[in-house]
């Protein structure tokens, strides 16, 4: 593959600026935590184009520098937890081929959420926390079903790029 | 998309159903009795009835403020104010949590069996 490193740059520039766009957005679902996730759509798509590593190096480096620029040490901690869980399950059933782009993304949507839900189990030792699983689950669904059919727009148009 | 997109999506969809009306069901108990229950790094801060209105400094970081039936974190030091703007709880099973700070506010039911006695 010709100009990786090139092409890494510009995902992570699209990754960085998404994460900026959803502060813009003052969409607030009502529970602690749960976002639209637009960043992921460049994930997913990287993850379909260039393979799980790349998508793994390019979702830490968004994580970690989106995380210094906008937030704080603590969300990144949540950030990543989510995160790594999220693309972990993505890599997997991408890999077992048993569901298209969308179901992927689903899966990928709600496994953010639980992962950032255990860390915070984790961080406050209260079981308390769990009351949120319900919400966060379907926020998931949500999220993950407009990420995935995005993204699978996207990769059926980008498909003559190379790279 | 397949159709097995769409059961994930089912699927998934059901167990939250399922355990929202898990949560309904199992908190049924008697408004009345609810006590408001502050929890700070795990450990238990205090217990406050949900029907006296009152305000709670947490430690230096956080105030509850209980009135009317319901709490609020009126104030807390925290950057991401989360908690701040979580709307109030009134129901049993119901939390505000401040993650920075560690402090968990949660409502629980006064149908609870307490500890009002121990045999030696």
């Amino acid at each position: 593959m010709k100009n990786r490193a090139a092409y890494f740059g510009v995902f992570t520039a699209l990754a960085l600026i998404l994460s900026y766009v959803e502060l813009l957005i003052p969409i607030n679902f009502g529970i602690p935590g749960a976002k639209l996730g637009l960043a992921n759509l460049v994930i997913v798509v990287v993850l379909y184009r260039n393979g799980w590593k790349e998508a793994f190096l390019l979702s830490v480096v968004r994580i970690v520098l989106a995380g210094f620029m906008f937030t704080n040490l603590f969300s990144i901690l949540y950030s990543l937890a989510g995160g790594i869980l999220s693309l972990g399950v993505m890599s997997l059933l991408k890999w077992k081929n048993i569901f298209s782009v969308t179901g992927v993304s689903i899966a990928g949507g709600v496994s953010h959420n639980v992962g950032q839900l255990l860390v915070a189990m984790a961080v406050v030792e209260t079981y308390q926390v769990g009351w949120y699983l319900p919400a966060l689950l379907i926020a998931g669904v949500l999220t993950g079903l407009l990420i995935g059919i995005l993204s699978a727009g996207i990769l059926k148009r980008i498909r003559f790029i190379d790279g | 998309m397949k159709k097995s997109d769409w059961f994930l999506a089912g699927g998934i969809l059901i167990i939250a159903v399922a355990l929202l009306g898990y949560q309904f069901l199992a908190n049924g108990g008697d408004p009345s009795e609810s006590v408001v229950v502050v929890t700070v790094d795990g450990e238990e801060y205090g217990s406050y009835p949900l029907t006296e209105d009152c305000s709670v400094d947490i430690g230096e970081t956080n105030r509850l403020v209980i009135s009317g039936g319901t709490a609020v974190m009126e104030w807390a030091d925290c950057p991401d104010q989360i908690c701040v703007h979580h709307s109030s709880v009134s129901r049993n099973g119901e939390s505000i949590i401040c993650l920075p700070n560690e402090v968990v506010v949660s409502i629980q039911g006064g149908a609870e069996p307490e500890l009002d006695g121990m045999v030696q």
